[in-house]
């Protein structure tokens, strides 16, 4: 200790001083600072699993333009930093993105990306920063014990169909925005849309319905669309609506044309 | 007629004396003879359009023959029970008693589906057979007297047919209708003062509670049922005493009826009738669904679907309702006075029911007729009554589409905010335009007719006289053709009269008002032709205008005996 107090007034003793508290500090903060985005884990499209370098090049030829070189964002679309590689594979494997056009919504449209493209452009998305990952096959896969299916009814009832309608037909929202009609959507983009809220739909993370939930939603919407409507036609599932336009254009005509008939045949 | 008179019906054969005896049996004690002979023959003229108010009935038959199925089975309880039948996307849902036997009525007992989709569909074509039936009877000028109490009757059926139509829908208890009753407090709570008593009487409590199903229930099965039957009863019982109305003919005159009897041809013909009815409606009860109320669950407070709208006959109120901008909403003293719901929901059909019953009365006034009509009108001829009909028929259609303007903006790929302004135009726009758009192509075809009348049928066959002058042969109308043509009759507008009498006497508002009113009627018309006319231009055969002699309407008549 003598030594050390000797040379306490060492020109480099200041200097030194700065130089351990520099490293002390840096090796305290990557001890207990958050772990950087885990992009080793490279999300998995139908198999196809997402190379990070394909995906930029593929992220600047066709996303770039609006969403910015660095994802950051600009005024004709939205940063994609954080929003993870389910809202790429949701946007991107359902033809929304790219864009067409500038419109109220992003519609539906064949998909330009094979699998392989839309698992880089996610995995190249996801290495931003983290943000909810494309569900396992496992949490989407069709439940068939009646007890959940009941249960994803209940769930739907009360979370989706305000906008979506009862059994998913679809309905509209403000200034030509609309909730898509979910007859055979894929049940892993409802996961992706429910955890991701893609445009006007606001998001249900896992806290406010968990994955086992969200799995009951898609039992249950799987099983309405494939079970054959027990009324016979269903008339789009819309309401009554297109029942009272069935009973003017099918039911009235055909029984005042009925009348007619007999009208005719007295005189 | 157990007598031996000389002309004594004498019954040959077996079959033949054992009808005899037992028709004998009932004469005798209730006096059949003198019903089947004062029925039996009793004319009715023949005509499509007469047979629109046939639907409205037979469906009624339908719904009650269906709807007393559907009581066997229906609980019309709120108590809470856990579903166990075997529709799988409901199991051990807690539901309604109510909810949970409809669903048991769809799913588990036998044609119980079936008759469900026959009560909905018939309810669905009994209000729709009601108004067109009533737009038969407006347009035709039917409601003239002595029928006007009929309409009025015709009224009260059709707004009784939207309760028992609504508290229909109300009864599954499913989300949908859970909503509809939702709308409906809402409606009754935004009456003025009183609103929020009626809903606690009517609900028992705040909503929903667990007496409204119920009391729906005996509403929709007993009361407004026994009610409709009653008004149905007098409903008919006044065409028998009025007799029919016909449409102007040859030989059909305001005094004599021209048709068939009850007795062999209508009895057939309607009872044949019934039946085409009743299998459109199997038809479409077997293949099309309605009201799925197993995709909706049971009604719960909390959610709401998109595309929550209800039956047909009552979405020209959701549809007012969806127009009607939010402001008019205040806050007095304390009490919110919600204008906004209040006008579109009531008064607004409040005063549609008022001027329906209030028309015929209108229209008699302003005509000062109070002859009796039973020839009717054809509409072309009552260009500003048409031209009303016209409107109103619009101004529906606006209300009515309204009610779907969400599904409207999804097929259509619109924005429902700018479809909704759009919609608010056209309520006020379209109406008047529709009124002037049809009187002027009803004035146009009075003078078709008249031109037809006084010149014939064009044949094409263009003729050069020995002079080198070109002209068109027309072939003279058939007699039959010719009577259709000139039979009507045109009022002429009264003069307005100044504001005050000569001697200084105050003329009444009313009387001014009745001479505006005739005017706005009768100022455009098309005079009918006179028998002068015809006459100069059967004999002359060229087109130079005649001079409209005095007298015209006692030459009229001469015409019309003479037919």
């Amino acid at each position: 200790m003598r030594t050390l107090a000797a040379r306490r007034r060492h020109p480099a003793a200041t200097a030194l001083l700065l130089l351990m508290a520099l490293l002390v500090t840096g090796a305290a903060y990557t001890a207990l600072a958050p772990d950087r985005a885990d992009a080793t884990a490279a999300p998995t499209v139908e198999g196809a699993t997402g190379d990070v370098d394909r995906g930029q090049e593929l992220f600047l030829a066709n996303c770039a333009t609006c969403h910015g070189l660095q994802a950051q964002g600009g005024t004709a679309g939205p940063s994609l930093i954080g929003v993870g590689a389910a809202a790429v594979d949701f946007q991107v494997a359902t033809g929304r993105m790219p864009l067409a056009q500038q419109a109220p919504q992003a519609p539906q449209k064949p998909r330009v990306f094979s699998d392989q493209d839309v698992a880089d452009l996610a995995a190249y998305v996801a290495s931003f920063a983290p943000g909810p990952a494309i569900p396992e096959p496992g949490q989407v896969e069709v439940l068939d014990d009646p007890e959940d299916i009941a249960a994803g009814g209940e769930l739907f009832r009360i979370n989706c169909a305000m906008c979506h309608n009862v059994v998913g037909a679809g309905g509209a929202l403000t200034q030509g925005k609309y909730a898509p009609s979910l007859e055979g959507v894929e049940g892993r983009h409802i996961y992706e849309a429910m955890q991701t809220g893609p445009q006007s739909m606001p998001v249900f993370n896992d806290d406010n319905i968990t994955p086992e939930e969200k799995q009951q939603i898609i039992s249950y919407l799987d099983n309405v669309q494939s079970t054959p409507s027990p009324g016979g036609w269903s008339l789009g599932s819309i309401g009554p609506v297109t029942e009272g336009l069935f009973v003017w254009v099918g039911a009235m005509v055909l029984l005042i044309g009925c009348a007619v008939w007999l009208g005719a045949k007295s005189s | 007629m157990s007598t031996t008179g000389t002309n004594a019906y004498t019954p040959t054969s077996r079959t033949a004396r054992l009808s005899a005896g037992a028709a004998d049996y009932l004469d005798e004690r209730i006096g059949a003879a003198r019903l089947v002979k004062g029925f039996a023959r009793k004319v009715f003229p023949d005509h499509w359009s007469f047979m629109l108010g046939e639907v409205a009935l037979y469906s009624f038959v339908i719904l009650l023959i269906s709807g007393t199925f559907l009581t066997l089975f229906y609980v019309p309880s709120m108590t809470l029970v856990e579903y166990e039948g075997s529709y799988a996307p409901m199991y051990g849902v807690t539901m309604s008693e109510a909810y949970a036997s409809s669903l048991n009525l769809s799913f588990d007992i036998r044609g119980g589906l079936l008759m469900r989709q026959v009560h909905h569909w018939s309810a669905l074509i009994f209000v729709a057979a009601i108004v067109v039936h009533m737009l038969r009877v407006f347009f035709t000028g039917a409601f003239r007297k002595p029928r006007e109490f009929n309409w009025v009757l015709g009224v009260i059926l059709a707004v009784l047919a939207l309760a028992e139509g609504f508290t229909g829908y109300s009864l599954p208890d499913d989300l949908l209708s859970g909503n509809g009753l939702r709308i409906i407090e809402g409606v009754i709570l935004a009456i003025p003062v009183v609103g929020t008593y009626i809903v606690f009487f009517l609900f028992g409590g705040e909503f929903p509670g667990e007496s409204i199903i119920p009391r729906l229930y005996i509403l929709h099965v007993f009361v407004l049922p026994g009610l409709i039957l009653a008004v149905i009863a007098l409903h008919l019982a006044l065409v028998v005493a009025h007799k029919h109305t016909q449409y102007p003919g040859p030989g059909r005159t305001n005094d004599n009826v021209v048709g068939f009897p009850l007795l062999p041809v209508y009895a057939a013909k309607a009872g044949g009738f019934f039946f085409i009815v009743f299998g459109v409606i199997i038809l479409i009860s077997g293949l099309v669904s309605i009201n799925a109320i197993w995709n909706y669950g049971p009604y719960d407070p909390s959610p709401i679907s998109a595309g929550t709208q209800p039956d047909w006959y009552i979405g020209f109120v959701d549809g007012l309702l969806r127009l009607m901008p939010g402001q008019p909403e205040f806050t007095i003293a304390g009490f919110t006075l919600s204008l906004n719901v209040f006008l579109p929901s009531l008064v607004v059909p409040g005063l549609m029911v008022v001027a329906l019953l209030a028309y015929p009365f209108l229209e008699q006034w302003v005509t000062g007729d109070k002859r009796e009509h039973h020839l009717l009108d054809r509409p072309r001829n009552a260009p500003v009554r048409t031209g009303i009909g016209v409107m109103a028929i619009v101004s529906y259609c606006v209300m009515w589409a309204a009610a779907g303007n969400d599904l409207m903006a999804i097929a259509f790929g619109l924005s429902i905010n700018d479809l909704t302004w759009l919609l608010r135009f056209a309520f006020f726009v379209l109406p008047p335009v529709a009124f002037v758009v049809t009187k002027r192509i009803c004035l146009s075809l009075q003078r078709k007719d008249r031109e037809l009348a006084l010149h014939g049928h064009e044949t094409g066959r263009v003729v050069r006289t020995a002079d080198g002058e070109y002209f068109e042969v027309h072939e003279p109308l058939s007699e039959t053709e010719r009577w259709v043509l000139v039979q009507h009759e045109a009022y002429r507008p009264l003069a307005i009269p100044p504001k005050k009498h000569e001697d200084g006497r105050k003329v009444p508002a009313h009387e001014r008002l009745r001479a505006n009113l005739s005017n706005f009627f009768f100022e455009d018309r098309v005079e009918p032709v006179t028998p002068r006319e015809l006459e100069a231009a059967r004999h002359h055969g060229d087109h130079e205008a005649i001079e409209q002699p005095e007298g015209r309407e006692a030459e009229r008549r001469e015409l019309g005996s003479s037919v």
